[in-house]
């Protein structure tokens, strides 16, 4: 009997399905571990925020002032904020999975997901971390968020660009070249196109100059590591998913191969 | 025979036009979630800035632009 009897090939929805409940998962646990690191040091700079705003001004620049959300409400939207971030992050992975799956060249599912992940990791998260690094509020002026936003954007951009132009490379040398030659095209390629756009994007620091450089720190690094959980547990979690899928369909040609015997 | 199997991917679906034209149209739903979570400053959500307000330390921490 041919070995791909009795296959059947998940479908778009399938994974899609599988895509969106693993960003669930690991929004829910960034959202966890925002919570644990971060929320001490947002409130930490909200206190300097509030102490460098003069009492008299009303509403100050209206952002956080106003007690639209309490900060208990706040802190409990960490977690819807995390969720569906997560569930639109995961639901891309999926769909990536799903239109370039044949292109990765490898065996392994796992290694698929979890490349993919590490991709958007490194091109979506530390790409941009390094350019524009997430900062507490306090920092930053209302005024030029259009500003940030573009140019936030833009290096998210350019970091999916540089990972893409990694691969390139790496596939670029002819037929037998040594792996090394490949990883060095592969990185070459990278820092090119990031250098490239971080020279090229304007540089913005708002920090005011009495902020704590510990607290800022503290905060950056809370802020990463959200993002770091975030996708590695959305990679891990959709392997996971993915090889449950596997595994049932293993499990059902192996009942079909008994009734066919 | 289910060795052999096991040890092989999982195929995927075939990128037909069909797949195509619904993942375009799921990626444009994500994208705008993702939006409304870490981009919009009140303009979508029509809550004024409720939404904004209420995912704030969540956009802070997820890194992105904030006021």
């Amino acid at each position: 009997m041919p070995l791909t009897a009795g296959r059947t090939t998940p479908s778009y929805g399938a994974l899609l399905l599988r895509g969106l409940l693993a960003g669930l998962i690991a929004g829910l646990l960034a959202g966890v571990f925002a919570y644990s690191t971060g929320e001490s040091r947002i409130d930490a700079a909200i206190a300097i925020e509030e102490a460098a705003a003069p009492a008299a001004e009303p509403a100050g620049d209206g952002h956080h002032d106003e007690e639209l959300v309490s900060r208990d409400g706040q802190r409990a939207g960490l977690f819807l904020a995390t969720a569906l971030y997560g569930v639109a992050m995961g639901g891309l992975l999926a769909t990536a999975y799903t239109l370039l799956r044949r292109r990765l060249r490898t065996d392994s599912d796992t290694r698929a997901a979890l490349g993919l992940a590490g991709a958007a990791l490194l091109g979506i998260v530390l790409v941009p971390f390094v350019k524009y690094p997430a900062n507490p509020p306090a920092v930053g002026n209302p005024a030029t968020i259009n500003q940030r936003t573009i140019g936030y954007l833009s290096i998210v951009v350019i970091g999916l660009v540089a990972v893409w132009a990694g691969v390139l490379a790496a596939r670029s040398p002819r037929e037998g070249s040594p792996e090394w030659l490949r990883a060095v095209a592969a990185v070459a390629a990278f820092v090119i196109v990031v250098a490239i756009g971080y020279v090229l994007l304007p540089s913005i620091d708002e920090v005011p100059d009495t902020f704590p450089a510990s607290l800022l720190w503290d905060f950056r690094i809370a802020s990463l590591g959200t993002q770091a959980t975030l996708w590695t547990a959305l990679g891990l979690a959709f392997a996971a998913l993915l090889g449950r899928i596997g595994t049932r369909d293993r499990a059902a040609r192996e009942r079909s191969d008994i009734v066919a015997a | 025979m289910p060795d052999i199997q096991a040890v092989r991917p999982l195929s995927t679906p075939a990128v037909s036009p069909r797949v195509l034209v619904t993942a375009a149209g799921v990626v444009v739903l994500l994208l705008l979630l993702a939006y409304l979570v870490a981009f919009d400053q009140g303009a979508i959500s029509q809550s004024g800035m409720y939404l904004h307000e209420l995912m704030h330390d969540g956009r802070h921490l997820l890194g992105v632009p904030c006021h």
